[in-house]
């Protein structure tokens, strides 16, 4: 039986024990290197297929569980298991790995053994965060994320790396430290740093207000909400296009995926008290941080700016439900808007990743981020412009792309909340498609303007093969999202179900 | 009291060490300049072959001997351990160190040999008698060590420095000592507990007593606002002495502290009015002083040294906790952070070579560029220093943070937590200079494979036992024995 084999300790281990491996190969053999670390990277997506399909999508339990003592002195174990929210993540996580692999394969030639060994350690590490079931292995491996971040945005990055890979590591830093005191304070409450064992324990709301808030500085970081997302543009637009494409498909969702895992189930009458907050911010995120995006003169700026917003239709999704099961009985709505933050998180993952590649595609020819300094592309690259446009279409909420789904989704779930939140959110299909066809418009299109733009050549193979992948994929999940949307049925019933008990 | 012979059986590893320190001692005076080797060697055999007596003497149960002012007990043999074999590591990094500066001299491995003999005495101590003597006996060692290079005037005054406030420090750790023992007319610590247990005691003269207790103590571990020495002696003593200086000592201080107070006073802990409100004050500064300071500081070993002043005051938290788990956390972060701090200075005597010294954090620059491997280790040692998982240094982080929160100090363990974010700064400082920046300085780095290797494995333990922290974890309880 499949399902027995301890799967996910293998897609854990698997990259990062590769990635040492590739550590230790050098760049003496800078191809065979490449070629190691490309294997791994698949073979790990194959390892973790079976998540997928040997998945039980009837039930709300852990799935795969794994489960033996780490540190018995202080009752922490390596606890491992998945259900319909981070199963998901997990396959983004490994489908998009080798993208980045590949996409970085010419691109570095600055000891491409320890940039792809980053990536691998970095892979196996995020697919630990959302695996872990262990409070403490939880945190172990989302502070462990911290270092090759810390180090690919350092090493690789742009001009102001050092600034913008420092500023990233203390603002995650000083997120999440609290969030440690919060979880020793429940175990001290619980008895054990089983995740599931917290989302049972009583708590006061005076304590669930001040967890909840230990938890929010951790997780609106890493989402990363208004008006602490300042890190993201600078670290987005500094780091090499390979790290943010991780940054944008993968870790900015662990911040999401940290308010389902913890914050509504361990504290839901705080996050019902509190929702108005959450839900302010993210319409500030979504509305606000929509215009600053359509001022940006700097592509990845651009893209980064708009994945802030993006990400502010997952958390409003996730937070609405308290007054969609106010209004009404039926938790239909507040489903909607918890699988659509969910469906938007994976589509983002698939659109965020595609726009940033785009851009590194150009910053490799001409070494500019810069808008003004293109125009006319299309004339020059056609086939490029074909995927920019399409995936700039997605980025807008075409219907048809994946982009679209989880918005209309969230969108659908608000009016049943409030119309003035369904209001302002729905002012995104404006403003985002404002702001990312205008820099397509004067990208893309018009006359070739420079000499730069002239001598483009279009894409080669590889990246041909990687934006490929990335439309298939968006196409797919935008014509038939169902199969996404089954699969955590179950599990966010349940999480409702849960959080519709008060605590107190 | 009848003398026994087979009472001499748990004191073996003193023993033994004062048999090889007399041994290195006399065979140094009889060897020619180019067969100085031959010290080195012995010494380092000689702490294996104690780390091996002191194993074989080891046991669960615990001995009190020579009228009670010795003991035995399974704290005393891991600390010993730790202490012998931390030793073992510091001086195979620093023998190159001291070959190329011409301070290659049996008398570094002397008195070295005697600090460490002092160390466990003071491990082993159960009365204020056995404790002041290895306490003096420790530190008129390394006053010697500190000025090891008597043609540097930094050497000189750091020493000078270092021996005038440690001596004062142990004249208030007498003061102390003589107080409460005027009022409980005891020194020996099993006693002290029951005397203090049944209060037959003068509460004022105590609590003067406790004070002035403290703050030799403080001074011994370098805590503020008792920490002046560090930065200074840090800095201007060899490199070699300071990787010895910032390592084992800390695990004898930590012994101090744990004989002190807890061996004898623990039942005075409670509040503000006893050592727990103390050490609250003595660890929130060193905590935030510590941090801070480091911030501004060029030079590496300076920095090192307010570091070790922010760790100290980690390990006070664990200690003040008063819990066994607490004793536990704050054993297990001594042990680590003697290792850290080892490799971390190993790692600058490997930059370092004849005519140059590195001390700057500049020195660092671009390290991943002239040897890859050893830009690893530092990397591991920085981040475990930080407290960053998978390193151990956030285990060590982690139980003492533990400790505090189950005796309803939360807000303690916040100031902890707020601290240690300031501290990650200059750490990740460190890794920057190592990553982004270019070498300044081209030379290839010329390391001995002897110190290759117990760097390597130094800085991969890191890694090790951040993954599997269960081992040593299990092992300080045991010590601690709860």
């Amino acid at each position: 039986m499949i399902a027995d084999w301890p799967i996910l300790s293998l897609t854990v281990w698997l990259p990062i024990v590769g990635g040492f491996m590739v550590l230790a190969s050098g760049d003496r053999e800078a191809n065979a290197t490449k070629w190691t670390a490309l294997t791994i990277a698949i073979l790990t997506f194959i390892v973790s297929l079976p998540l997928w399909f040997a998945f039980d999508s009837a039930t709300a339990d852990m799935q795969f569980v794994e489960r033996v003592p780490w540190v018995p002195g202080f009752d922490i174990e390596y606890y491992m298991g998945v259900d319909g929210i981070s199963m998901p993540l997990i396959i983004l996580t490994t489908f998009i790995t080798p993208l980045v692999v590949i996409a970085g394969w010419e691109v570095i030639q600055y000891r491409p053994s320890q940039y792809m060994a980053a990536f691998l350690i970095m892979e196996g590490v995020m697919v630990g965060v959302f695996s872990a079931l262990d409070a403490m292995l939880f945190y172990v491996f989302w502070e462990a994320m911290l270092i090759p971040m810390f180090l690919i945005i350092g090493v690789w990055g742009g001009p102001n790396r050092v600034y913008a890979t420092i500023k990233f590591f203390l603002y995650t830093f000083f997120g999440s430290v609290f969030m440690l005191v919060a979880l020793i304070y429940m175990y001290f409450q619980s008895g054990s740093f089983d995740i599931l064992g917290f989302h049972t324990l009583k708590l006061g709301l005076t304590e669930q207000i001040l967890i909840f808030i230990a938890f929010l500085l951790a997780f609106a970081v890493k989402v990363p909400m208004w008006p602490v997302h300042t890190w993201l543009p600078d670290a987005h637009v500094e780091a090499p296009t390979g790290g943010s494409v991780i940054l944008a498909a993968i870790m900015l969702k662990i911040g999401g995926y940290g308010f389902l895992r913890f914050s509504l189930p361990i504290t839901p009458d705080a996050s019902h008290t509190l929702d108005w907050l959450i839900i302010g911010m993210s319409l500030i995120a979504v509305v606000y941080i929509g215009f600053v995006a359509l001022i940006q003169q700097d592509m990845k700026k651009l893209i980064a700016y708009s994945s802030i917003a993006h990400m502010g239709f997952v958390t409003l999704g996730f937070f609405i439900v308290f007054i969609i099961s106010q209004n009404s009985d039926d938790i239909s709505g507040a489903v909607l808007g918890i699988e659509g933050g969910m469906v938007q998180m994976v589509s983002h993952g698939f659109i965020s990743a595609a726009m940033f590649l785009c851009v590194g595609v150009l910053y490799d020819r001409l070494h500019s981020r810069e808008i003004k300094d293109y125009g006319g592309v299309v004339n020059t690259m056609p086939v490029f412009a074909a995927f920019m446009v399409f995936f700039a279409m997605a980025n807008a909420g075409l219907p048809g792309t994946s982009g679209f789904v989880g918005e209309f989704m969230v969108i659908l779930a608000s009016f049943q909340a409030d119309f003035w939140y369904a209001f302002l959110a729905a002012t995104t299909l404006i403003i985002g498609a404002a702001y990312t066809l205008w820099m397509v418009k004067r990208v893309v299109f018009g006359d070739v303007t420079s000499d730069g733009v002239a001598s483009l050549e279009d894409m080669n193979r590889r990246e041909f093969i990687v934006l490929g992948t990335l439309a298939a994929a968006v196409l797919l999940l935008g014509l038939w999202p169902a199969p996404l949307v089954e699969v955590m049925d179950a599990s966010v019933n349940n999480l409702l179900q849960h959080i519709a008990v008060s605590k107190l | 009291m009848q003398f026994d012979a087979t009472q001499l059986i748990p004191v073996l590893p003193e023993i033994s060490l004062l048999t090889l320190a007399c041994l290195v001692l006399l065979v140094d005076l009889f060897i020619r300049e180019e067969q100085r080797i031959a010290s080195y060697v012995i010494t380092q055999v000689g702490l294996l072959v104690t780390v091996a007596v002191t194993l074989a003497v080891a046991g669960s149960e615990t001995q009190i001997l020579f009228d009670g002012s010795y003991i035995r007990d399974p704290m005393s043999d891991l600390l010993k351990v730790g202490v012998l074999l931390v030793t073992f590591i510091t001086f195979l990094y620093a023998k190159d160190y001291l070959i190329q500066r011409d301070l290659f001299k049996g008398e570094f491995y002397t008195l070295g040999l005697f600090a460490v003999l002092g160390m466990t005495v003071m491990i082993s101590a159960n009365s204020f008698l056995t404790i002041y003597l290895g306490l003096e006996l420790l530190a008129l060692c390394l006053y010697a060590l500190v000025a090891f290079n008597r043609d540097s005037p930094q050497g000189a005054e750091a020493g000078m420095k270092y021996f005038v406030l440690g001596a004062l420090a142990s004249g208030m750790l007498l003061y102390g000592i003589s107080m409460i023992y005027g009022t409980t007319g005891t020194i020996q610590f099993d006693e002290l507990a029951q005397v203090v247990s049944k209060g037959d005691m003068n509460q004022i003269v105590m609590i003067f007593g406790i004070v002035f207790l403290v703050i030799g103590l403080a001074f011994k571990l370098g805590a503020v606002p008792f920490h002046m020495w560090v930065p200074d002696v840090y800095h201007g003593a060899p490199t070699a002495v300071v990787a010895f200086l910032a390592s084992a000592p800390k695990i004898a201080a930590f012994a101090l502290a744990m004989r002190l107070l807890v061996d004898g006073l623990a039942e005075l802990n409670g509040g503000w009015q006893g050592w727990q409100g103390m050490l609250i004050i003595l660890a929130v500064l060193s905590m935030g002083v510590g941090n801070l300071i480091a911030i501004a500081q060029t030079n590496i070993k300076r920095m090192l040294a307010y570091s070790t002043i922010s760790h100290v005051g980690f390990i006070m938290l664990g200690i003040l906790a008063g819990t066994k788990e607490g004793y536990t956390a704050a054993m297990f972060y001594t042990l680590v952070y003697a290792l850290m701090s080892a490799g971390a200075f190993g790692i600058i005597i490997a930059l370092s070579r004849k005519g140059f010294e590195a001390e700057n954090l500049d020195d660092m620059k671009g390290l991943n560029q002239r040897n890859p491997w050893f830009a690893g280790m530092m990397l591991l040692l920085m981040f475990s220093m930080a407290g960053v998982p998978p390193t151990v240094g956030f285990f060590a982080k982690l139980f003492v943070l533990d400790a505090v929160i189950s005796v309803d100090l939360t807000w303690l363990a916040l100031v902890g937590v707020a601290f240690s974010i300031i501290g990650a700064f200059y750490y990740i400082r460190v890794v920057k200079l190592i990553y982004f920046d270019q070498p300044e300085d081209e030379t290839p780095l010329s390391i001995g494979v002897d110190t290759q290797v117990m760097l390597s494995i130094n800085g991969l333990s890191m890694l090790v036992l951040g993954l599997f922290p269960a081992g040593l974890l299990s092992l300080c309880a045991a010590a601690i024995g709860s």
